[in-house]
């Protein structure tokens, strides 16, 4: 009964979004475009390497591509979904208008999470597919059936992985009230996913594996689809998203308690 | 003239005051440390790097972490989110013109910025790369002024790119477009040293080098003084058009703007 009226409730919210962003038809070419240019720049830095070298950390050109893929795909699942939503939160705790979504009938959580979505975003996901199989193509092989799915529950775990690490942060907003900056944060955290991680060493690596896990957000996927991850890695990587989802949620409850409304 | 001193006063204690917000902010400035882990790793692997080393790289990268620190402005969103909301008007009441109190605002953030990540910075500058930075008495004079020159520039532009707002819709789109080309042509992610020659010909021709690159080359002594003097000239230049552009677009803005009753 309660999962269905949340499924009819994200039907709503998603029709919503998307006539809203229908009248905005303009954006749909800026944001193409503006994919496709920034595609460009990110790929700059990995030109220059390959072009002086021909592999990185045992990372061949087409395999590092791959992790771009990746990158991009889920920087249009960021930019789409996970962002906006956290500027109209930090948005909503700095005015106090946060009192109107916590007296609706549902879970508070769940409202702000799918309150505002970017539809045109999908162009990032798009163009990660398409570098994917440029990749893939110029790997000059086809991932099994297998590889292929584990690469897709792997893509399902980053994205639960975003969802919590933004979750995270908008509890943070809770404490400290003028956080508009959070998401440059989370851009900019994000942008060291675009290379593989064994690029990286000690201490970089740690922090990249285990304290904000950029690992498993691009570079296992990319590794599932080479067919070079472990089962046991590969499982971990889940339940460590998992385990990371469920501990989001229990800081957020937290957090929604010190919530002290701007006109009380 | 006489109202700047307090305006960077008044800068001072925002930035004291909103502490978290601005730890916030100098953690999204670390992607030169970033680029740092990655160049050195592939300098390690394989051996120098156009004649960059692993310790050439972190020098590099580290100084341009210390520029980035010293020339981040983002008056463009300030702009675009006041002419957007009309604040500006309040803004535009005050004896004072508006471009003034943004400067003044942008630069009163530096003694905080400075004091929580200089220290950090310069000792790992000195500890990885002391051999690296230049011993030119001359060069750090020459720093100081290309430094001043790129804020400026920074600045000027942020301010071209806010005061479009007046004008047109997507005003963070063409910020978002100028940030693409300065990563690439600035140094930022890669030293322009490393480019094919045409491309290193039109990064220095074009501001965006002016901004970073310049003066981090002559910080950790990559550029003799001559070549810093003709960087600095070509900087310069760029700097006087962009200001009077930026005084130009914002005037013309603000005599056509009608928003909130102003």
């Amino acid at each position: 009964m309660a999962h269905s009226r949340y499924a009819r409730l994200l039907g709503a919210q998603l029709r919503v979004a998307g006539l809203t962003s229908l009248q905005y038809r303009a954006d749909f070419y800026t944001d193409a475009v503006m994919s496709v240019f920034w595609l460009g720049v990110n790929l700059v830095p990995l030109l220059i390497v390959y072009d002086k070298r021909p592999t990185l950390a045992d990372w061949s050109f087409p395999a590092a591509l791959l992790v771009i893929g990746w990158f991009t795909l889920l920087k249009g699942v960021l930019d789409g979904a996970v962002n906006p939503c956290l500027t109209a939160i930090v948005e909503h705790i700095r005015k106090g208008t946060l009192d109107f979504i916590l007296i609706k009938p549902a879970d508070a959580q769940f409202l702000i999470s799918t309150a505002k979505l970017s539809p045109w975003r999908a162009v990032d996901v798009l163009g990660g597919v398409g570098v994917l199989g440029f990749a893939l193509f110029r790997l000059h092989r086809w991932p099994t059936v297998g590889q292929f799915g584990a690469a897709l529950l792997l893509l399902a775990a980053a994205v639960g992985l975003l969802y919590s690490l933004w979750i995270l942060a908008v509890s943070v907003a809770f404490w400290v009230v003028k956080l508009d900056n959070l998401a440059f944060l989370f851009g900019s955290v994000f942008d060291a996913a675009r290379w593989p991680i064994t690029v990286f060493r000690g201490a970089w690596r740690f922090l990249f594996t285990f304290v904000v896990p950029l690992a498993i957000l691009t570079t296992y996927p990319a590794m599932a689809l080479l067919g070079t991850l472990t089962l046991r890695t590969g499982a971990s990587a889940i339940i460590g998203a998992a385990a990371f989802f469920v501990f989001s949620r229990l800081v957020w409850s937290q957090a929604i308690g010190h919530y002290t409304s701007a006109s009380s | 003239m006489r109202a700047f001193p307090t305006l960077l006063r008044v800068g001072v204690a925002e930035a004291v005051a909103y502490r978290a917000e601005f730890i916030i902010w100098l953690l999204t400035t670390t992607m030169p440390l970033v680029m740092l882990a990655l160049w050195a790793e592939v300098a390690r692997e394989g051996g120098p790097v156009g004649g960059f080393t692993a310790q050439d790289f972190t020098a590099y990268f580290l100084a341009s972490f210390i520029v980035r620190q010293l020339t981040g402005c983002w008056v463009a969103w300030d702009l675009n989110r006041e002419i957007r909301e009309g604040l500006i008007s309040m803004r535009l009441l005050k004896p004072i013109h508006p471009l003034a109190a943004y400067a003044a605002e942008n630069l009163a953030v530096l003694p905080m910025r400075l004091l929580l990540s200089m220290p950090i910075a310069i000792a790992a500058l000195w500890l990885a790369g002391r051999d690296h930075v230049t011993h030119d008495p001359l060069m750090f004079a020459f720093f100081a002024v290309a430094v001043a020159g790129a804020w400026l520039l920074s600045f000027s532009i942020m301010a071209v790119i806010g005061s479009l707002a007046f004008f047109i819709d997507s005003t963070l789109a063409v910020a978002d477009l100028w940030f693409g080309l300065f990563f690439i042509l600035s140094g930022y992610f890669v030293p322009i040293a490393l480019f094919p020659a045409w491309f290193r010909e039109l990064a220095i021709a074009l501001p965006f080098r002016a901004m970073l690159g310049l003066p981090v080359e002559m910080l950790i002594g990559l550029q003799t003084r001559a070549g810093a003097l003709q960087g600095m000239a070509i900087e310069w230049a760029w700097v006087l058009c962009c200001w009077a552009g930026a005084i130009t677009l914002f005037n013309a803005g603000a005599r056509r703007y009608s928003a909130y009753g102003a």
